[in-house]
C-alpha cells in the first residue's frame, strides 16, 4: 500500500515548526509516530500534500516533574513513558495504560502527543488525560493557549486544537492514591472494545477524591462527572459502585462494529468499569 | 515529485538510495537495497514481518517513510548473522524447531534481539509480551518461546565465561 505523494518537511525547532504549518496551511499535516498517519495516509483517509515532521525538534521530548507538577513533551513516547522511573512514581497510572496501548514495536514510535491530538476514539490516552485533569499546551501563529483535555474532544476526529496549533507539551498534577486503567480487547495489539481509567483517594475509610473517564464507547472520550461524585465522601463498596457504574453506563453511546454489538459493549464496559473502580480501591 | 538522496546506515554500512517522500522504508530496504531479509507480511502494521532496529528500536519498517529514517543506524537479521555464523538466537530457533514456513522468523529474530539487549533475563511471560508485535501463522508460539528463552539462557553463560 502505498500513500499518496507529499513534500516532507523536518524543522529542528519549535517556533520553525509552527511558522511552517502557518505558512502551508490546511495542505500541511505534522508527523509525530506516524503510527495512526501513515497507515490512515495508506488507505487515503488523509493526503496530506506537505508533512512536517517533529522528530528533530529536541525540546518536545521530555519528562519534567516538579512543584507537584508533571510536563511531558508531546514527542515523548509510549515506551519512553512506560520506561520513566520518576513518572511511575508521580503517575504510575501512565505506565499502566501504555503498556496496554498496541504492542513494543508501535510503543517505540507512538508519541503521547499524537495518542491525544489524533482524536480517534479508540487512543486510551485521552481518557486518562481527562481523567487525570489534564492541560494540553497548544502553540499556534498567535502563541501559546492552554486547553482542559476534559474540553478538548469535540467528535471523532475533531478536536478544539485549530489546524494551524501544534500540541507542545501536557501537563497535570501528581497523582497519589488508587490508581487503575482497565481494558477489554480481543487480543493484545487491538484498540478497546471498552476501557476505564480510575483513580481515588482515601482518606482513612473516606474516599476523598474519585476521577473516572471511559474509552471508545462514545465518539469522544467521556469523563464521568456524576459517576465520580458518587464514589465521593463516604466508602466505595458495591452499593455506590453499582451506582457509579449505572451513571456511567447511561453516558455511553457505543456503535455496532467488527468488536461486537452495542449491548455487548455495555455489558463489557460496566464489567471493567466496576473491577477498575474495585482495583483503584483496593490500592488506594 | 522529485527523488531525494537518502543515507542510511544498514547493518553497519553507509548507503544511500534515491527515493520519493512517500516510499517506505521497508520498499527502499527490499527492492533498492537488495535487503530481502526484512518481509512484507500484511502492510497494515499488524504482522511485525517488516521489523527492523532503527537506533535501537524495534521498528515496523513498513509504517516508516525512508525519508523519516535518514542518518539512523539499522539492523536487519542479515546484520545479525549469516549462514556461516549463525547468531545464537537463529541456532537457537532451528535447534528448538521455532520456525516452520519462515515468514516471520526475520522480524521475530529481529525483535527477540532487541528484547534480550534490554532484558538479559526475561520470564516466559515477558517474552510472549516482548515478542506480541509478531505474528507467526505457523508454530503457534510455544516453540519460538522456547528458542528464545534458550537463547538468553545461552548469552548469559557465554558472558559467565568471558
Ligand atoms: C497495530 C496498531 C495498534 C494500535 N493500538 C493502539 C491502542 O491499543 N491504543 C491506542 O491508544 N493507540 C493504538 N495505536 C495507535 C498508536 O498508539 C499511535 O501511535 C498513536 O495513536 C498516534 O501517535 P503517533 O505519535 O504515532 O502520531 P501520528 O500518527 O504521527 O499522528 C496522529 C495524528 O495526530 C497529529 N499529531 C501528532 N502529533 C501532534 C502534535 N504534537 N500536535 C498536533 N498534532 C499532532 C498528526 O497530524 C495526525 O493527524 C495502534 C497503532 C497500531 C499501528
Ligand atoms: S508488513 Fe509491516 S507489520 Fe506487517
Ligand atoms: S513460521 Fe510460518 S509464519 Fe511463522
Amino acid at each position: 500500500m502505498i500513500t499518496g505523494n507529499f513534500e516532507y518537511h523536518q524543522p529542528s525547532s519549535l517556533p520553525e515548526a509552527v511558522a511552517l504549518l502557518s505558512k502551508l496551511g490546511d495542505d500541511a499535516r505534522v508527523i509525530a509516530g506516524g503510527h495512526s498517519l501513515i497507515p490512515s495516509m495508506k488507505l487515503r483517509l488523509a493526503m496530506p500534500e506537505h508533512l512536517i515532521d517533529l522528530q528533530g525538534i529536541g525540546e518536545l521530548k521530555n519528562i519534567q516533574i516538579s512543584g507537584g507538577e508533571v510536563r511531558i513533551g508531546a514527542m515523548t513516547t509510549q515506551a519512553e513513558l512506560i520506561a520513566s522511573e520518576a513518572l511511575y512514581k508521580s503517575a504510575p497510572i501512565i505506565r499502566e495504560t501504555a503498556l496496554q496501548i498496541a504492542d513494543p514495536q508501535v510503543r517505540y514510535m507512538g508519541t503521547i502527543g499524537g495518542n491525544v491530538a489524533n482524536g480517534d476514539p479508540g487512543n486510551d490516552m485521552p481518557a486518562l488525560m481527562q481523567c487525570l485533569d489534564a492541560n494540553f499546551v497548544l502553540q499556534g501563529p498567535d502563541g501559546e493557549r492552554v486547553v482542559k483535555a476534559r474540553e478538548f474532544y469535540e467528535a471523532a476526529y475533531f478536536t478544539a486544537r485549530d489546524d494551524l496549533e501544534i500540541l507542545s507539551e501536557i501537563r497535570f498534577s501528581e497523582c497519589s492514591g488508587g490508581f487503575a486503567y482497565g481494558k477489554q480487547k480481543r487480543k493484545i495489539g487491538d484498540y478497546a472494545t471498552a476501557a476505564a481509567a480510575v483513580l481515588l483517594t482515601k482518606d482513612g475509610n473516606n474516599c476523598s477524591h474519585a476521577s473516572i473517564a471511559l474509552t471508545n464507547l462514545a465518539d469522544t472520550p467521556l469523563y464521568c462527572e456524576e459517576a465520580s461524585a458518587m464514589l465521593q465522601n463516604g466508602g466505595v463498596n458495591d452499593e455506590n459502585i453499582a451506582a457509579a457504574v449505572t451513571s456511567a453506563m447511561a453516558q455511553i453511546e457505543p456503535v455496532d462494529d467488527n468488536r461486537g454489538p452495542a449491548e455487548f459493549k455495555k455489558h463489557a464496559a460496566s464489567i471493567v468499569l466496576a473491577s477498575a473502580i474495585r482495583d483503584a480501591w483496593a490500592r488506594a | 515529485m522529485s527523488k531525494q538522496t537518502i543515507t542510511l546506515n544498514v547493518n553497519g554500512k553507509s548507503v544511500a538510495a534515491e527515493a520519493e517522500s512517500r516510499e517506505l522504508l521497508i520498499h527502499v530496504l527490499r527492492e533498492q537495497l537488495e535487503i530481502t531479509g526484512p518481509h512484507i507480511g500484511c502492510e497494515t502494521s499488524h504482522c511485525g514481518a517488516c521489523t527492523v532496529d532503527i537506533d535501537g528500536m524495534s521498528v515496523k519498517s513498513c509504517t516508516v517513510f525512508a525519508v523519516q529514517a535518514q542518518g539512523k543506524e539499522i539492523t536487519t537479521i542479515e546484520g545479525l548473522g549469516n549462514p556461516d555464523k549463525l547468531h545464537v538466537l537463529q541456532e537457537k530457533f532451528r535447534e528448538h524447531h521455532g520456525l516452520q514456513c519462515g515468514y516471520c522468523t526475520p522480524g521475530m529474530i529481529t525483535r527477540a534481539h532487541r528484547l534480550l539487549e534490554e532484558n538479559p533475563n526475561p520470564t516466559e511471560e515477558d517474552v510472549r509480551f516482548g515478542i506480541a508485535g509478531n505474528l507467526c501463522r505457523c508454530t503457534g508460539y510455544q516453540n519460538i518461546v522456547k528458542a528464545v528463552l534458550a537463547a538468553a539462557e545461552e548469552l548469559k553463560q557465554g558472558e559467565n565465561v568471558a
